[in-house]
């Protein structure tokens, strides 16, 4: 039985708990709802949640432990040489699961009965053809071990499918026997499914947070293998890059450093001063008509997508700057630079600042800008020395957020300011930045075997180590120059 | 209502200190103040009561323009400072302000430490050339308004951290470090306790030594207790004007007699 049907028969088990526990207590109170503990829907989501929440966990305990088992089952079908190295192993299993979904959907499709999925061989002809006519495409050929080992995992899935239904389902029905037992005037309920609410509410906070350390695991253990082939001195201290597949690439990660802070360092220049002065304009002085015509307006930006943005880098912002400033000073003929990167992706951060800008200067209270000025002090005076220091804290975490975002942009950087890795003062150079690379290093078909692709992942953390330290430094701004207001 | 008790009420000062004549303000469509004529006595404290809505404090805003910063706010009429039209074109009401400070009905102190709270007005009127001088005003000024011991220790700490009591005799000594020659108070006791609201009253008192003090305010005890005029506003008519004994003990309008003895209002 699918999963997707055995979900769907919980749902109506669910339905069917509400609508029992529901009117059961509803009979029990004699249509008396005062004499209830909680209200009667809420009889009813403790008669619904009994049939969904321990079944469901059921189900997703057994999916994760289904494969693991029935691979470890199948390990033995295969030399022990092949399944002693565990990427070698992952591979495999890989393979396997592969060629299972590919009979699976050639059985579906019907070009191949049941039993001939079964009973198909290797001595039979070209398995991978066979699977290729109906519209499943292999990699490689397929060994007989591989086929033998795909057909075993095929009836032991389905057999392991049919007894996890059959499973959950009692389960489900056997809580919602328990939750119409239960049910009576005097249970609290409410208390019940409030109880269930909150682990939903603490369920989703730690989905971000887990989701966090799974990425920062995930990319530690890869660069910890880049670090096990390239030495971390020439990674960390290395002033070239330059990636060749053939090996003796030299992988430094100082150039692509350079490009990141130089190109975020001019977008901040961009962003920080144009996007604060348009907040101060629209929370202090444009009146209401104005801003409601303005701010919409300047958020238009934000809507724009980066890479509509890059093309405006490639063909516009580009080749201006190269007429205008590089060549006639001198500087350069190169119609992707720095700058050109900058100020786009600072363009594109205006709006962020502006509008958080805009938000939390207006959120300080009018009280203080009339105290400020019944002593005589000008608006000017007003808006810079009360008003912002107490919205400094939230103006730092807008300023914040957009250097986040000016050091992880890809698209802009691969537009408007090339993909060569280089150390340079020159503003009208081409460079590129960490994201660029990591991005150019993973592109086209490649394994996770060598220093020149796993490099992407030392180049991830460090990005991630940059933006984390660029957060601790925020708080730290903000904790140590805040003015609270109450 | 024993209302003669705390301040003896010898108006020695006959000077107007501001003059206002025939002053309507509207607020878009709404006629909050009508033809009000009041001439506020130098080195005296007037109060201003009457009811919600009654246009009272309207009237204090025009005193020191604060209502210029109200989009929708319109002010007619003359008013005048030491016989100078601050309604004049040539009258930056910047500068008025500063002349003319304010204290407000909750407690804003700035959120920056006492010091930079009371030091703000003198720098931003460069009252002071050198660090001392500024450290004697911001002395004074704490020392003028009753706080000076309380906070002598922290002037670093951050003003918002005061009591609300303190965190209003801040707010007066904000005003008074700009050394103005008039100084308003839009209802300073309302968010107080009682015991701070007599802090501030005897402060008021003091205060009138070296300013005029306008002070708006929702108590008649406050009132009797501390002014020596008294102006009753009704409906955005000034009702009555004179001296405070009389107003409360003796009022002309039977108005002023329904609001003080409690029946409208």
């Amino acid at each position: 039985m699918s999963v997707l049907l055995t979900v769907s028969l919980l749902c109506l088990l669910a339905v069917a708990g509400f609508v029992l526990c529901r009117r059961r207590v509803l009979i029990m109170a004699q249509g008396d709802t005062r004499r209830l503990h909680s209200l009667p829907a809420y009889y009813g989501w403790h008669g619904a949640l009994m049939a969904f929440v321990p079944a469901l966990a059921l189900m997703t305990l057994w999916q994760i432990a289904q494969p693991l088992v029935i691979e470890s089952r199948l390990a033995g079908m295969f030399p022990e040489a092949m399944v002693e190295d565990t990427s070698v192993r992952t591979l495999l299993f890989a393979d396997v699961r592969r060629i299972a979904a590919g009979l699976d959907a050639a059985v579906a499709k019907g070009t191949m009965t049941p039993d001939a999925a079964e009973e198909l061989n290797t001595t039979d002809g070209n398995v991978r053809e066979q699977l290729e006519a109906s519209g499943v495409a292999l990699g490689a050929e397929v060994l007989p071990e591989t086929l033998a080992a795909a057909q075993q995992y095929r009836a032991a899935a389905s057999m392991a499918g049919t007894v996890r239904s059959v499973l959950v389902l009692t389960v489900a029905v056997l809580c919602v026997f328990l939750a119409y037992r239960w049910t009576n005037p005097d249970f609290r309920a409410r208390n019940r499914v409030e109880r269930v609410m909150l682990s939903l509410l603490m369920l989703a906070s730690l989905i971000a947070i887990l989701t966090t350390v799974g990425i920062v695991l995930s990319m530690l253990s890869e660069s910890f293998r880049f670090f096990s082939m390239f030495p971390i001195g020439d990674f960390f201290l290395g002033l070239t890059w330059s990636p060749a597949f053939q090996g003796s690439s030299e992988l430094g990660f100082l150039p692509l450093l350079w490009g990141t802070l130089y190109i975020s360092a001019i977008s901040m220049l961009v962003a920080v001063p144009v996007g604060l002065f348009a907040a101060i304009y629209l929370a202090e002085f444009a009146d209401r008509r104005v801003r409601s015509v303005v701010k919409p307006l300047i958020e238009v930006i934000a809507g724009i997508p980066t890479v509509v943005f890059g093309l405006f880098a490639l063909v516009t912002v580009g080749p201006a700057l190269r007429d205008w400033f590089a060549m006639p000073f001198g500087l350069g003929n190169s119609g992707s630079s720095v700058m050109t990167a900058g100020i786009v992706i600072g363009i594109l951060n205006i709006p962020f600042i502006s509008s958080l800008a805009d938000d939390i200067i207006s959120a300080v209270p009018q009280s203080l800008r009339d105290g400020s000025a019944g002593l005589g002090a000008t608006k000017a005076e007003t808006i810079s020395q009360v008003v912002l220091p107490a919205a400094l804290p939230g103006v730092v975490g807008a300023v914040l957020m957009a250097a986040s975002r000016a050091i992880g942009e890809t698209m802009i950087v691969t537009m408007g300011a090339g993909a060569a890795a280089k150390l340079d003062l020159n503003p009208f150079e081409a460079m590129t930045t960490i994201t660029v690379k990591i991005v150019s290093q993973l592109t086209g078909d490649t394994e996770f075997n060598s220093p020149e692709t796993l490099v992407a992942f030392a180049l991830g953390i460090s990005l991630f180590v940059i933006t984390l330290s660029l957060n601790v430094l925020a708080v730290w701004i903000v904790r140590k120059y805040r003015e609270q207001y109450e | 209502m024993n209302v003669m008790t705390v301040v003896e009420r010898d108006v020695s000062e006959t000077r107007s200190k501001m003059d206002a004549r025939g002053v309507q303000v509207w607020y878009g469509d709404k006629h909050a103040l009508k033809d009000v004529d009041v001439a506020i006595l130098d080195r005296t404290v007037t109060a201003f009561i009457g009811p919600s809505g009654c246009g009272k404090s309207t009237f204090l805003r025009c005193l020191n323009r604060m209502n210029d910063t109200v989009a929708s706010a319109r002010v007619m009429g003359k008013m005048t400072m030491d016989g100078q039209d601050i309604y004049d074109p040539r009258v930056d009401p910047v500068q008025l302000r500063a002349k003319v400070g304010m204290v407000f009905q909750k407690p804003n102190p700035f959120p920056k430490s006492i010091y930079d709270n009371v030091a703000y007005g003198p720098k931003i009127h460069g009252l002071a050339r050198t660090k001392a001088e500024l450290d004697e005003i911001v002395e004074t000024a704490l020392k003028k308004a009753a706080l000076w011991n309380e906070v002598k220790d922290r002037l670093a700490a951050p003003g918002t951290g005061l009591s609300g009591g303190q965190q209003q005799r801040l707010c007066i000594a904000r005003a008074i470090a700009t050394s103005p020659e008039v100084l308003l108070m839009d209802e300073p006791c309302s968010a107080l306790d009682p015991i701070a609201t007599a802090q501030v009253e005897e402060l008021i008192d003091e205060l009138r030594a070296h300013f005029t003090v306008v002070i708006v305010t929702h108590s008649m005890q406050q009132a009797a207790r501390v002014s020596q005029r008294t102006a009753f506003f009704h409906l955005g008519n000034l009702v009555e004007y004179g001296e405070t004994g009389q107003i409360f003990t003796n009022p002309r309008d039977p108005r002023t007699e329904a609001y003080i003895t409690g029946r409208i209002g």
